[in-house]
């Protein structure tokens, strides 16, 4: 019950651009549009969402999408097989994730203050690593993973959408069923009580944050194929995309709460909101008014509901 | 052969720095027996406690369970041996469920996978072996009432095979029949041969429950016996090391004008309080917890919208906010000190002229001086122990905290006072003072509000008592005419006069 509340806004957000818009809007090929476009924010969700359910935040996240484009587009150009540069693409987001971790555990600072820092050292990293300048990387299979045309064509929608929904049913399963979740909520709900319970918390923690960047870096890749280069100037900003659609999907900043299937709700919400005023031509300064009323009024509208129901 | 007992401490010493918490303790505590741990905070319960479970390693000094050496590295590592501490403040991740609570730290699991068949059915087991079946497995523990979560925790120790059981202060934060139910869970602890250790300021309840006792002071043993051949006011004596004259001091005070007057008050939580407060009176407010009257402070002051009926404070009639309350004179302490009442990051004097800073300004300036001069003159007249104005308030005890609580009450000079639970948690001879400090205030023609679940107290300081059920405030009558039982008996709607 508690979770549909994110789904039933995206279908009322979708339905009543349905009628506005009109049919193109609805169309087979904008669907699958959307469905492209909101993949790189529900990865960066999937991370977030374990990262702010125990409790925590991560600034850092367009710092670390454009470090790793940056990493895959240096490797494919140093002739790197198109697998190698993906994997390392994610392991750097990984690492990333490792470190802010490790930083946040053992200086034992507020997870806010580390990856405000961290926000610039990876931007700083990336800028330097690709000599301050977009990196054009060889044509390999990357480019396709996001593709609006995917070959064969029974696939529907490209294979960067049907990644994330694997990552996403593993995530899931990963949070609700295993110890590791289990861990994650109670250090984000009490972490006194974790403590108490014998939780290690801190290695807890770096395991949260590992797992977070990992996912960051899959967005990376992602973010990388729709570039086809490796920029360190992208993703500024997206971290407030990212976790608007934690928070939307009824991620509790306070810790505790959050949902995978509700910050993917929260991911496209926040797509089909671009998408349908993008299409109504609706200038980008009256988008992101509009945008920003939307995620106040869809977590008021949220926090509200759940006090009725309690 | 003489059996060892289940738990054996033997000359514990603990320091933190250049304090010693604990300097030589002895306990010991047998098999199938409830043992009250008594002493005033600070006196190193905690601590030694916080010895037995895992969490600090003493400094020297060694404990047996059942015998074998016992020396616990982590939490974990004593729950595993059968250790278990419930601890005061509700120790449960509010958004998880009632069955991953009990069995958070030690999920039965299969390569990180929790095997969620088995864990429910050893969290039905211990709900069963608690008697209390009817608590939801899947609820979120923070739906639960307060009363329903202490027995999910007593409920955590069960699951794993406990030997030894601490709990401190349980009762703390329980009305009357959640106190009754988890005693009865106690003695079905006792009966399964579980040795449990009962930290309480309560000396009734430990009177009801435990059959022996041992005082801690200035982290020594002092005194250690059956409850049976104890007397209470020794009890209290070993505590406090000193001879204490009377608990409830009645001084002599004189009822004057009606000065805070509720007609048939309706609020969140509140169907219809009505009452009449005078200058120099006591009137006690009765009621088990969520009867609604934390919520009837909470809108006289303010702080909660009323729906119906009035607040008349002196001759003013209406609503008002906390700010237009405080100018009128009326002050709430809160029941919560740690979230609400005070701010712990701030310091004590910070905390005590927080409420009229504007004494101690010029053009918004702070005369920090002068500040703190007022600040200490209110420590002395309550005898706050701190090192000094500046002291963070969360490094004051319990007692003194409510002390600096009520003192920016008086600094404030408030003629009105709601007082929540005033004495919530805090040590005896703390207590000892504040009820002076209430019977003193009446005397100067105050007039208190004063909420507890604490029934000695009331029918102690008390002039009068009315007693809150279910939203509904009853008549109040004088104390002389209530007793512990005909309070119970209104409190639980079984026999009051209808309001």
């Amino acid at each position: 019950m508690k979770r549909l509340g994110p789904l039933a806004g995206l279908l009322a957000v979708f339905l009543v651009f349905a009628l506005w818009a009109g049919p193109p809007f609805y169309s087979p090929f904008n669907l699958v549009t959307m469905l492209t476009q909101s993949v790189i924010v529900s990865a960066g969700a999937l991370g977030m969402t374990w990262i702010i359910l125990a409790g925590g935040i991560d600034l850092s996240v367009g710092s670390t999408i454009a470090l790793a484009t940056v990493v895959i587009a240096r490797l494919l150009v140093a002739g790197a097989p198109p697998a190698v540069a993906a994997l390392a693409g994610v392991a750097t987001g990984a690492a990333c994730g490792a470190l802010n971790g490790w930083l946040i555990t053992r200086l034992g600072l507020v997870p806010f203050i580390i990856t405000l820092g961290t926000l610039l050292v990876f931007r700083g990293v990336a800028t330097g690593l690709a000599g301050e300048q977009k990196i054009d990387a060889p044509i390999t299979a990357l480019n396709d993973l996001l593709t609006k045309f995917p070959q064969p064509a029974w696939m529907l929608v490209a294979a960067g959408v049907w990644m994330t929904v694997a990552l996403a049913v593993a995530v899931y399963l990963l949070l609700e069923r295993t110890v590791l979740g289990r861990y994650a909520f109670a250090i984000g709900s009490n972490e006194n009580t974790a403590r108490l319970c014998g939780i290690r918390v801190e290695r807890m923690k770096l395991y949260v944050y590992t797992l977070g960047g990992l996912l960051t870096g899959f967005a990376g890749l992602m973010q990388f194929s729709r570039l086809t280069v490796g920029d360190p100037t992208t993703a500024r900003g997206l971290e407030l995309d990212i976790i608007a659609a934690v928070v939307i999907g009824g991620g509790s900043l306070a810790g505790g709460e959050g949902s995978v299937p509700g910050s993917l709700a929260g991911a496209l919400l926040m797509t089909v909101i671009r998408s349908g005023l993008s299409m109504k031509g609706v200038p980008n300064w009256v988008q992101d008014i509009l945008t920003g009323g939307i995620i106040v009024g869809a977590v008021a509208l949220d926090r509200f509901r759940r006090r009725v129901l309690k | 052969m003489a059996s060892s007992p289940r738990i054996e401490m033997l000359g514990l010493r603990k320091a933190f720095g250049a304090t010693v918490a604990l300097d030589g303790v002895d306990l010991a505590v047998e098999a199938g027996a409830v043992h009250a741990l008594i002493g005033e905070n600070g006196a190193g319960k905690s601590t030694l406690m916080k010895v037995l479970s895992g969490v600090h390693q003493p400094d020297a000094g060694q404990m047996r369970l059942d015998g074998e050496p016992y020396a616990p590295t982590d939490p974990l590592d004593a729950r595993r041996r059968g250790v278990t501490m419930i601890y005061q403040e509700l120790a449960l991740a509010p958004h998880l469920s009632v069955a991953a609570n009990l069995l958070l730290g030690v999920e039965p699991a299969s390569g990180g996978w929790i095997r969620r068949r088995e864990l429910e059915r050893q969290a039905r087991e211990a709900l069963r072996a608690l008697g209390h079946e009817d608590i939801p497995l899947e609820a979120p523990a923070g739906s639960l009432s307060v009363g329903a979560q202490q027995l999910v925790e007593v409920a955590r120790a069960l699951v794993c095979e406990a030997r030894v059981v601490v709990l401190d202060e349980p009762t703390s934060s329980l009305a009357a029949g959640d106190t009754a139910r988890l005693f009865a869970v106690i003695r079905r602890l006792r009966e399964r041969g579980v040795a449990v250790i009962y930290i309480s300021h309560f000396l009734e309840e430990v009177e009801q429950l435990a059959d022996r006792f041992t005082v801690l002071r200035d982290g020594r043993s002092v005194g250690t016996g059956a409850i049976s051949e104890a007397d209470r006011r020794r009890i209290i004596e070993l505590m406090v090391g000193r001879q204490i004259a009377e608990m409830f001091p009645r001084l002599p005070h004189t009822l004057g004008d009606v000065v805070l007057e509720l007609t048939e008050l309706g609020a969140p939580g509140v169907q219809s309080a009505s009452l009449q407060l005078r200058r120099g009176e006591i009137l006690g407010v009765a009621g088990l917890i969520g009867a609604g009257r934390t919520e009837m402070l909470r809108a006289i002051f303010g702080l909660a919208p009323v729906r119906s009926g009035a607040v008349r404070v002196a001759l003013v009639s209406g609503a008002a906010t906390p700010a237009g309350r405080l100018a009128q004179g009326v002050g709430m302490l809160s029941e919560d000190r740690k979230s609400e009442g005070l701010a712990q990051n701030l310091s004590v004097a910070d905390n005590l002229t927080l409420s009229r800073l504007g004494r101690y300004a010029r053009h918004g300036w702070l005369d920090r001086a002068a500040e703190s001069h007022g600040a200490r003159e209110w420590m002395e007249r309550l005898a706050i122990k701190a090192r000094g104005p500046d002291d963070p308030v969360a490094s004051l005890s319990g007692g003194n905290q409510q002390k600096v609580a009520l003192a920016r009450l008086l600094h404030h000079d408030c003629d009105v006072l709601l007082l929540d639970e005033p004495t919530r948690g805090i040590d005896v001879a703390s207590k000892a003072q504040i009820y002076d400090l209430i019977g003193r205030l009446a005397q100067q023609g105050k007039a208190l509000l004063f909420v507890s679940s604490y029934l000695p107290e009331l029918l102690g300081i008390a002039d009068t008592i009315a007693v809150m059920c279910r939203g509904r405030l009853g008549p109040a009558a004088s104390a002389g005419e209530w007793t512990e039982h005909t309070v119970m008996s209104a409190a639980t709607g079984a026999g009051a006069p209808a309001a």
